[in-house]
C-alpha cells in the first residue's frame, strides 16, 4: 500500500524533464469525428503517461464528450486517427466494451450504481453476473469486496444498500469500482490502466471533493493514470499534473499544471479572440415586471433578481452552480426552500404556494430542458401537445371540436414553421429542432407574459435555433418578459440583454450591454469558481444597475 | 410552396400494414365464427346462442372499461374481478339473507365500490405505493370479506326485478345486459376522445410529469380513475348477479385476465404499432400501454 503523501513524488517524476520517459499509458493521435457537417473534433492527439492525473477542459461543445464516447466505444472516429494503449496500437473504431479488455474505465456524472443493491453488490457486479461457475462464493466476494474499500481507507459496511450512501460515499464507491475493473485488467496484462472521470465533482460538498482527491492520488500512486474532466478551474490545477485543453474541436493547449496560472487556463478555454459582436442596443431602462427576492433551492442560495418588461434575461454558470434552478423554482414546478415574486410592483407571492396551474393562470410559461420527460409527449399528437394547457378552450355545444383544434394547429405549425406541418403525426415524427418549436408555439401562442425557459435550444440544429431567437426576440419587442437558463454562451450572447452569472448557488456576477459577448460569457463563468469565495459581495442584481 | 390551407394527413398514402392491424382482430373474430358454424352448423348459428353470449359477457365487457380508465392514466387495476365478486356477493347477502330491498342495496354496493376506489388512491396516490402491489393487495382482502361474508356458499334468489332487468327483459331479442355494456361504452368513447378529460387522462398516462407541467391536476385526475374503475367493476358485480340470478363467491376472479386481455388487445387494435414488435412498450416504462382504448 502506498501512502496519500508519496504520490506527488512519483507523480511528479513521470513528468520531470529530463526523467526516463515512460510509454504513455494513452496516446491519442490525430483524432477527428465530424456529424452530419459538422466537425466535433479536430485531429486531436494527447497523451496520458502512467502514474499521472491529466486534465481535460473545455467549453460545452469543445468536443469534451465527443472524445469520451470515442474511448467507450460509442462513437466511431473519422479515419486516420490512431490510439495506442501502453504502447500497442488498438484498431479504431473500439468496440463498446474494448475498453474493459484494454485496461479503461469509466466513471460519468451518473455514477451507474444501482441504488436499490448493496454496496457488495455494486462493487463486485461484473464478478457476480459474468462469473463461469454454477454458486456464488458470497464469503470470497465479501473478503474482496472488504479488500477494495480498505485499500483506499474506506469504511462502508458491504450490505449497506447504495442509496443509503450520501452522494460522495456514492461517487467514491463507483471510483473504487472502476479502479477495480482496470486492477483485474492489469492483473492479466500487467500494464497499467486508466480511469476517467467525467465531472465527478460538482454536485460535491468542498470535504467531499478533498475525499475525492485523496482516493484519485492513491490511485494513480498505484501506477495507474487517470483522465479528470471538469469545468472547475481550482479543482483541476489541485489534482492535475497536466492540463489538455480543446477548444472547437481541436487542442487548444498543452500545460504543466504546476506551472500553469488560473488566468492562462481560462485564456485557452475561452480563446483569445474577441470576436467583434454586433453593435448592441444601448442598455435600455426598462420598467421592472417580476422582482424575485429571496429565491432558493436545492443548490441554489437565496438570491435576488428581477427582470424588465420586455427584457430577455440570461441565467448561467458552471453546471451546480444553481442557476438551472431558477425557471423550475418561479413556475412552482420544483420545492423551494424559500422565495417569492411580484408582478409590477403588485402583491408578492409565495413560491411555496404557487403550482404549475396556478402559475399558468397568471400568465407565467415554463419550457422545461428535458423535451421527452417534462415537455412533450412523443407518443401523442403534435396538435395534443400544442394545445395541451388549452385543451378546454376546444370544448363547445358539448364536445372537443378536434377539426377545429387541427385547423388551429396547422395554422400555429406554418407560423412556426414547423416542418413536416401535419398536426395529426405523432410528435416522435419530427426532429428534435421541429419538436422543440411545436413546444414553443404551445406556450407562444398563449402570449404568456413570462416565459421561462430552461436549455431551449438544446439539441436544436443551427436553423432552427435562429427561427426561435427570431421568436423569442419578437415576442420580448411586443413586451413579454424572458428568462432563458443556458449553459450556452453563444446562445445567450445572441438573445439576452442581460445575463446573471452563478457561482456555488449565488449570484456572482452581471452582464448587460456591451458586455454580454459569447467571450464575455464564458470568460465570466470560469473567473466565477474564484470569485465565488467572495461571491457574496454582490448577492442581488437589478435592471437598474 | 405546399398548399396550407389544406388541413393535413390527407395526401399520406394509405399503410395496408397498419390497416391490416386494424381489422385483423375483427378477421380472427369472424373466423372463429366461421370455425364453430362449421363444426356445429345447427347448435352455433342461431341467434338464440348468439343473444346468450351477448348477454353473458357483459360483465366482462364492463369490466375490461373499468380496467381502460386508470390505465390510461397509468395505473394498473387489478382489483376489478375482486370488486366484481365482492358487489355480486353483497347483493346476495343483503337482498336475500338480509331482505333489504334490492334499489337499496345497489346503492350500498355503489358506495362501496367508492370506498374501495378511495382506499386504491390513498395508497397509490398518497403513499406512493406501485399501483400493482396495491391491487393486488386489495384483492386478497375483499376475496377474503366475500368469504367470511358469504360463509364460502352461493346465494340464490336474488330480487325478481334485477334479474329482469339485466336478462328478462329483450330487445331486438337481445337481453337488457348487452345494451347497459354497449351505452358504457359509448359513453367511454365519448369521454376519451371529445372531452376535454380524455385528452388529459392520456397526457397523465403517457406523460406525468409533462401533464403537471401543465397545469393538469394530475392526483386528481388519477383518484378519479381509480374511482371510475371501481364503480363501474361494481356495475359489472350488479349486472353479474343479475345474469346468474345468484351470487358466487369464487368465479368473479375468473374474468379478470379476459378483462385484461380485451383491454390490451382494443389498445393494439385502435393503435397499432404503437410498440415496437416483439417489444411491448409498457414493462419498460413503468407506466401501462398506448392509449386512448376504445371499447
Amino acid at each position: 500500500m502506498v501512502s496519500v503523501s508519496d504520490i506527488a513524488s512519483s507523480g511528479t517524476d513521470m513528468t520531470r524533464p529530463g526523467a526516463q520517459i515512460a510509454l504513455p499509458v494513452l496516446s491519442v493521435s490525430n483524432l477527428s469525428k465530424t456529424f452530419g457537417g459538422a466537425r466535433a473534433l479536430r485531429g486531436v492527439s494527447f497523451k496520458v503517461l502512467p502514474g499521472e492525473v491529466h486534465g481535460l477542459l473545455g467549453k460545452n461543445g469543445s468536443g469534451k464528450s465527443t472524445l469520451v464516447k470515442i474511448l467507450a466505444g460509442f462513437h466511431a472516429p473519422d479515419a486516420g486517427g490512431g490510439l495506442e494503449f501502453n504502447g500497442e496500437t488498438v484498431t479504431l473504431p473500439l468496440k463498446p466494451g474494448d475498453y474493459r479488455r484494454l485496461g479503461m474505465s469509466f466513471v460519468h456524472q451518473n455514477l451507474g450504481l444501482v441504488p436499490s443493491l448493496t454496496v457488495l453488490e455494486n462493487l463486485r457486479l461484473v464478478q457476480l453476473t459474468t462469473a463461469k461457475s454454477a454458486f456464488i462464493n458470497w464469503p470470497a466476494e465479501r473478503a474482496a469486496a472488504r479488500a477494495a474499500l480498505t485499500r483506499f481507507g474506506l469504511d462502508f459496511d458491504p450490505e449497506q444498500r447504495v442509496d443509503k450512501l450520501t452522494p460522495v460515499e456514492r461517487a467514491l464507491l463507483a471510483i473504487v469500482r472502476a479502479f477495480e475493473e482496470i486492477e483485474a485488467a492489469r492483473a492479466i496484462t500487467g500494464k497499467p490502466g486508466l480511469v476517467l472521470l467525467d465531472e465527478p465533482t460538482p454536485f460535491l460538498p468542498a470535504e467531499g471533493v478533498a475525499k475525492l482527491f485523496a482516493l484519485v492520488r492513491s490511485i494513480a500512486a498505484l501506477g495507474s493514470s487517470v483522465i479528470f474532466i471538469s469545468h472547475d478551474i481550482d479543482e483541476v490545477m489541485e489534482i492535475t499534473d497536466h492540463i489538455t485543453v480543446l477548444r472547437d474541436g481541436e487542442v487548444a493547449g498543452e500545460l504543466v499544471t504546476a506551472k500553469a496560472t488560473h488566468a492562462q487556463i481560462v485564456e485557452m478555454i475561452v480563446g483569445r479572440h474577441i470576436a467583434a459582436s454586433a453593435p448592441r442596443a444601448a442598455i435600455i431602462d426598462r420598467p421592472v415586471f417580476a422582482r424575485v427576492e429571496n429565491l432558493a433551492g436545492k443548490l441554489l442560495e437565496p438570491s435576488e433578481l428581477d427582470v424588465g418588461k420586455g427584457e430577455i434575461l440570461g441565467l448561467t454558470g458552471l453546471i451546480g452552480s444553481g442557476y438551472e434552478e431558477v425557471p423550475y423554482l418561479l413556475f412552482g414546478a420544483r420545492p423551494c426552500r424559500s422565495g417569492a415574486i411580484a408582478i409590477e410592483g403588485g402583491t408578492r407571492i409565495e413560491l411555496s404556494s404557487l403550482d404549475p396551474k396556478g402559475a399558468i393562470d397568471r400568465g407565467f410559461a415554463l419550457l422545461p430542458g428535458d423535451r421527452q420527460g417534462a415537455s412533450g409527449v412523443d407518443s401523442l399528437p403534435i396538435v395534443d401537445n400544442m394545445f395541451l394547457p388549452d385543451v378546454s378552450r376546444f370544448f363547445k355545444a358539448g364536445r372537443m371540436q378536434n377539426g377545429a383544434m387541427v385547423r388551429e394547429a396547422h395554422a400555429l405549425g406554418t407560423a412556426f414553421e414547423v416542418r413536416p406541418n401535419d398536426p395529426g403525426l405523432k410528435l416522435s415524427a419530427l426532429s428534435g429542432g421541429n419538436a422543440q418549436k411545436v413546444l414553443i408555439a404551445r406556450w407562444m401562442n398563449r402570449s404568456p407574459a413570462l416565459l421561462l425557459l430552461d436549455e431551449p435550444t438544446q439539441g436544436v440544429d443551427v436553423g432552427t435555433r435562429e427561427q426561435i431567437f427570431a421568436a423569442l426576440r419578437k415576442a420580448a419587442a411586443e413586451g413579454m418578459s424572458v428568462i432563458c437558463a443556458s449553459s450556452d454562451a453563444e446562445q445567450l450572447a445572441e438573445i439576452c440583454d442581460r445575463v446573471l452569472v452563478f457561482a456555488k448557488g449565488r449570484i456572482c456576477n452581471q452582464l448587460s450591454g456591451a458586455d454580454v459577448t459569447k467571450d464575455g460569457i464564458a470568460e465570466a463563468c470560469y473567473a466565477s469558481v474564484s470569485l465565488s469565495g467572495a461571491a457574496h459581495t454582490t448577492p442581488s442584481a437589478s435592471v437598474a444597475s | 410552396m405546399t398548399d396550407i390551407s389544406k388541413p393535413a394527413a390527407a395526401s399520406a398514402p394509405i399503410n395496408y400494414t397498419r390497416l391490416f392491424e386494424r381489422v385483423a382482430l375483427l378477421i380472427v373474430w369472424a373466423l372463429l365464427i366461421g370455425l364453430f358454424t362449421a363444426l356445429l352448423p345447427k347448435s352455433f348459428l342461431n341467434w338464440g346462442n348468439f343473444s346468450i353470449m351477448f348477454a353473458s359477457y357483459a360483465p366482462a365487457a364492463l369490466l375490461a372499461l373499468a380496467i381502460i380508465v386508470p390505465l390510461t392514466a397509468g395505473d394498473y387495476d387489478l382489483s376489478v374481478g375482486a370488486t366484481l365478486t365482492l358487489s355480486a356477493s353483497m347483493i346476495g347477502v343483503l337482498n336475500v339473507w338480509y331482505d333489504i330491498p334490492i334499489g337499496l342495496v345497489l346503492l350500498i354496493v355503489l358506495a362501496t365500490s367508492v370506498v374501495v376506489g378511495l382506499v386504491h388512491a390513498l395508497f397509490i396516490i398518497y403513499f406512493r405505493v406501485p399501483s400493482l402491489v396495491v391491487t393486488l393487495g386489495t384483492t386478497s382482502v375483499m376475496s377474503g370479506i366475500v368469504q367470511w361474508m358469504t360463509n364460502s356458499s352461493t346465494i340464490g334468489g336474488i330480487d325478481n326485478a334485477l334479474i329482469n332487468a339485466v336478462v328478462g327483459y329483450r330487445l331486438f331479442g337481445i337481453p337488457y345486459a348487452f345494451y347497459y355494456a354497449l351505452v358504457a361504452a359509448v359513453i367511454m368513447w365519448y369521454v376519451f376522445d371529445y372531452t376535454p378529460l380524455g385528452r388529459r387522462l392520456l397526457f397523465v398516462g403517457r406523460g406525468r410529469e409533462v401533464a403537471r407541467l401543465n397545469g393538469i391536476a394530475v392526483n386528481r385526475v388519477r383518484l378519479g380513475a381509480l374511482l371510475m374503475s371501481a364503480v363501474l367493476s361494481a356495475c359489472a358485480g350488479i349486472l353479474y348477479a343479475g345474469v346468474l340470478g345468484s351470487a358466487d363467491p369464487y368465479s368473479g376472479l375468473n374474468y379478470l385476465l379476459p378483462a385484461f386481455a380485451a383491454a390490451f388487445l382494443g389498445a393494439t387494435t385502435i393503435q397499432p404499432g404503437d410498440s415496437t414488435p416483439g417489444v411491448p412498450s409498457w414493462p419498460s416504462t413503468s407506466s401501462p400501454p398506448a392509449l386512448p382504448v376504445y371499447p
